[in-house]
């Protein structure tokens, strides 16, 4: 007999859709605490971030057994390809992808008391949602959900361009923040030397003093005299020519 | 709508907690980081769970807020990361103690 027919015939005897959506539900939180076991428990940067990719697609069919369909689509899109391909590039880039010692342990009592503040924090939770009503409150502040024309998608457009207008655009301005941030964090500090070379007209006093400021805040051991500070200044600056035809900067 | 969602509002809490778990025991910061966004999912999922049961799109655009919030977050975090790493040649919470007053 063909499996399809044997299909056919089983699903009237598994009963309704409540077998499959309860079905759904386990596979996908099976996956996600899975997943995010994995995260605190790898040794391997990225493999944390892979059971993270994991946690990520399992909470996207949660969404999607939620009727909330763009945001899955938003969450496999978002975080899974641009926020864990950002972690890994990062990974690759610092080269920590070594194994780490997780048996090593500084503070004593600090898993233990994590454990216990973890154990904690579920029960409580769990707790407050038994023996309280927590969904209550004034229904469709921002309009209903389900049943809307053009499903989730246009409600949840209707929402953010009308209800949400000015939140919305603030995270423009907070994305534009973000981005000069991480350029300014990212950016190399020119060498003064390259800055001379560059700037041209300024004078060779103004050269050195730039350059006698910045000598100071990374090795001030032992200058004593004016001839100390001149060659630990020159000292500065060749090891800085050095390091730029390396290309590595110069550690204090 | 079969599965209750008492269920997933559990579900987010396991979550939050296993990632807040990471955030305490784990020394590298990338790794936190990613605990950081595991508790950002659990809240996203109650965010959606609590628009199912309220009928209320509003949950929905919170978790839309929390993605645009998230990604911001991931690139200013990491932009650190690597400012710190060119300094002191490792990336264990460890390593910022001199960040202490």
């Amino acid at each position: 007999m063909p499996a399809g027919l044997v299909s056919v015939h089983l699903l009237p005897l598994l009963g309704t859709s409540n077998l499959v959506d309860r079905l759904t539900f386990g596979v996908g939180a099976t996956i996600v605490v899975l997943g995010a076991i994995g995260v605190v428990i790898s040794r391997n940067p990225v493999h944390a971030a892979l059971m993270l990719v994991m946690t990520l697609f399992g909470v996207a069919v949660l969404f999607v057994q939620e009727g909330a369909n763009f945001l899955a689509a938003v969450q496999v899109i978002v975080y899974a390809g641009a926020i864990v391909v950002l972690f890994l590039f990062v990974i690759m880039f610092l080269g920590v992808d070594r194994e780490e010692n997780l048996a090593e342990e500084p503070l004593p009592l600090q898993r233990p008391l994590a454990l216990g503040l973890m154990v904690l924090a579920i029960a409580g939770l769990l707790l407050l949602g038994i023996g309280s009503k927590w969904s209550i409150g004034p229904q469709s502040v921002a309009g209903p959900a389900a049943h809307q024309p053009g499903g989730d998608v246009a409600a949840l457009g209707r929402s953010v361009f009308t209800t949400y207008l000015f939140p919305f655009e603030i995270t423009a301005a907070l994305l534009v923040i973000a981005v000069v941030g991480a350029v300014v964090l990212a950016r190399r500090l020119r060498p003064p030397a390259e800055e001379s070379s560059a700037g041209g007209v300024g004078g060779a006093a103004e050269d050195v003093g730039a350059a006698e400021d910045e000598g100071d805040d990374e090795d001030d051991e032992g200058i004593d005299s004016t001839e100390d500070m001149a060659r630990s200044v020159a000292e500065t600056v060749t090891a800085r020519g050095r390091s730029d035809s390396d290309g590595t900067e110069a550690g204090p | 709508m079969s599965v209750p969602g008492a269920w997933y509002l559990a579900l987010g809490a396991v979550l939050f907690s296993i990632g807040g778990l990471g955030l305490l025991v784990r020394r590298n910061v990338l790794v936190m980081f990613m605990c950081i966004e595991l508790m950002l999912n659990a809240a996203n999922l109650t965010f959606v769970t609590f628009a199912r049961m309220l009928n209320d799109i509003g949950g929905q655009a919170l978790v839309f807020f929390v993605l645009v919030v998230a990604a911001a977050e991931v690139v200013v975090g990491l932009g650190l990361v690597v400012a710190i790493f060119r300094r002191r040649r490792g990336t264990t919470a460890d390593d910022l103690h001199m960040m202490k007053g």
